[in-house]
């Protein structure tokens, strides 16, 4: 979203749900100002509705008082905070030298090729999003991908075939 | 006597200790000590005299790192202390440990700090992937918060100090202490302009000491068994015991505690269990991926501060990424320039362009496009992004890999331009 359409676009602000905002104020009340828990509260309405829309940003923005454009650089700047929609599984896949070494870049293609869908991609079914994050801290178990709060380590292709359909079964369950 | 103050009472087949565990093994022995008497100035020369050097990286020594902090009458009231549990350091997992398996020791390394610094706030900086770091430290937070051991008055010690867990998002530029404390206040985390210091002026324009969880969690053994006992613990001339980690082709990949001045090859043969069947030892990055490449020839040297920098490298964090002989030195360290060029925070020009520059050339060296003058660009680049050129330390951290990578398998890159081709096929 442009600057231009933000700053034209006061009125498309979404009114927080009441536990966006009551986890919200919780936070106001550990940083001595508002600005402080912009991440915060990005993280707090992407747990809620899955990612961050325009008009989400306009709420936040909204009831932190704090312009739109100061919330936006920081929801650019930070990888883990979702400012499109995302599939609702969320495969963040090491891609750092240790699981490189451990052959990472091959289970990178079997993904790729079990999900129809590379770095970036949400498969067509919406229950995946593929993406790269750094150095994960398990690099004694290469190589490894978070789902979702799950750790899995010392991936095969057996392992990643097996945990698709098993986070494919889970549907219905969340 | 103990000798392993970091990690003994860490079993991860059963969770961490609660904190009644922790207190049956010494826990919480140097807040008895504050409650008896013991001075934040007391406090300060224990830790200045015991040596203790950062464990984040860079190695600055813990006491008087804590020294800058101004005190007395004229100094603001409101200090900070920060942890930085952002590890995102490639090849590095050390902290995590420490946070699962320990937490109560990280918190016990907190209230030290806080003490000695005076600081009544303290902020953990936890990266966010770290869920299972989360789950146990909000939980040591709250048996501490009830026993008494944070909040007000702390045991009558009319020391007040409340510990605020703070889970980010992402991006390896967090680490860096100034982009941490912007971070922390809800901005982008571009680092800031040094001077002023955070010591002087850091959190919310206050002073703030940021220090990693591996250093905070020195603290507690400092105090309990005494400078004497500490200074034994080494097989060198730093100071205590440290974690190292081997990460790569070995047989028993992992993070152990050791002294400082444990030699390399113990570490890697012994520990790790030496490379598996059908590789062999082309090289290491000592710790992490913001340190320069040391060879088989550097295994007899002990692991520490001193020899490690002698040997043209950093300790730094001490979790060592190993290549082997089948491994492509070249995508090995384009992976890492892949790496820094995503986590540049765009701030500054040799960073944000040089890096992406560079990135570019390792992928058209690993496809067979590179040229002659891509290799003297990169030599180039080593310069350009170089200590001192650069508004932080990410660029020349990248430079580290990319220089000393150049220099010792310089016959890698000639054979990737010549033969048109990676010769590894990784």
């Amino acid at each position: 979203m442009s600057a231009e359409v933000i700053a034209s676009s006061k009125r498309r602000g979404r009114r927080l749900s009441e536990a966006e905002r009551a986890e919200i104020e919780h936070e106001m009340t550990l940083y001595p100002d508002k600005q402080a828990v912009g991440l915060e509260a990005l993280k707090i309405v992407q747990k809620h509705q899955g990612w961050v829309s325009d008009e989400s940003l306009l709420g936040i923005a909204k009831f932190l008082d704090m312009p739109v454009a100061d919330l936006e650089g920081v929801a650019t700047f930070f990888n883990l905070v979702y400012r499109q929609p995302v599939g609702r599984n969320v495969i963040l896949f090491c891609n750092s030298v240790s699981c490189w070494i451990m052959d990472s870049d091959k289970m990178r293609a079997h993904i790729n090729d079990r999900l129809g869908v590379d770095f970036g991609g949400t498969t067509a079914d919406n229950e995946f999003t593929f993406i790269p994050v750094p150095c994960l801290g398990d690099c004694d178990n290469a190589p490894v991908m978070m789902v979702g709060d799950n750790l899995h380590r010392r991936l095969n292709a057996e392992e990643i075939d097996k945990l698709i359909e098993q986070y494919r079964q889970q549907q219905g369950n969340n | 006597m103990v000798n392993n103050p970091l990690t003994r009472n860490i079993d991860m087949s059963r969770g961490p200790l609660d904190l009644g565990g922790f207190e049956a093994a010494d826990g919480y022995a140097s807040l008895h000590r504050i409650v008896a008497g013991l001075s934040p100035a007391d406090v300060l020369g224990q830790v200045k005299d015991s040596g203790l050097k950062g464990r984040g990286g860079a190695g600055f020594p813990t006491g008087l790192k804590w020294s800058f902090v101004p005190q007395g009458e004229n100094s603001p009231k409101q200090k900070y202390l920060v942890v930085n549990a952002d590890e995102m350091e490639p090849g590095t997992f050390k902290d995590r440990l420490l946070m699962e398996g320990d937490p109560h020791l990280l918190i016990e390394g907190m209230i030290i700090a806080a003490y000695a610094i005076q600081a009544t706030v303290a902020y953990i900086f936890l990266r966010g992937e770290y869920v299972g770091s989360e789950k146990a430290l909000k939980k040591a937070i709250n048996e501490a918060r009830e026993k008494g051991y944070l909040g007000k008055n702390i045991q009558g010690t009319g020391f007040d100090l409340e510990i605020i867990l703070h889970t980010s998002a992402g991006r390896y530029i967090c680490g860096e202490e100034t982009a941490l404390l912007n971070a922390l206040e809800g901005k982008r985390a571009n680092p800031r302009a040094k001077p002023p210091f955070p010591q002087v002026s850091g959190l919310w324009g206050k002073p703030t000491i940021v220090n990693n969880v591996e250093t905070l969690c020195n603290l507690p053994g400092i105090l309990r068994y005494g400078i004497d006992w500490y200074h034994g613990l080494t097989l060198g001339k730093d100071h205590g015991t440290k974690l190292f980690g081997v990460s790569g082709r070995v047989n028993n990949p992992g993070c152990w505690e050791l002294p400082l001045g444990t030699p390399i090859r113990e570490i890697l043969e012994d520990k790790a269990g030496g490379m598996r069947a059908g590789y062999a030892l082309k090289g290491f990055l000592p710790g992490g991926g913001s340190t320069d490449f040391m060879l088989p020839e550097h295994l007899d040297l002990k692991f520490d501060y001193e020899e490690v920098g002698k040997a043209g490298s950093r300790l730094a964090t001490g979790t060592m990424i190993v290549l082997d002989d089948k491994t492509c030195p070249v995508g090995m360290i384009g992976n890492l320039m892949t790496f820094f060029s995503h986590e540049s925070c765009g701030f500054c020009t040799p960073c944000r362009d040089g890096l992406p520059w560079v990135d570019a050339i390792f992928k058209e060296l690993e496809s067979g496009r590179g040229q002659h003058k891509d290799l003297e660009i990169l030599h180039e680049h080593v310069d350009y992004m170089g200590p001192g050129r650069t508004f932080c330390a990410l660029a020349p951290g990248a430079t580290a890999p990319l220089g000393s990578g150049l220099k010792y398998f310089a016959e890698d890159f000639e054979q990737h331009v010549s033969s048109r081709d990676c010769p590894y096929r990784h």
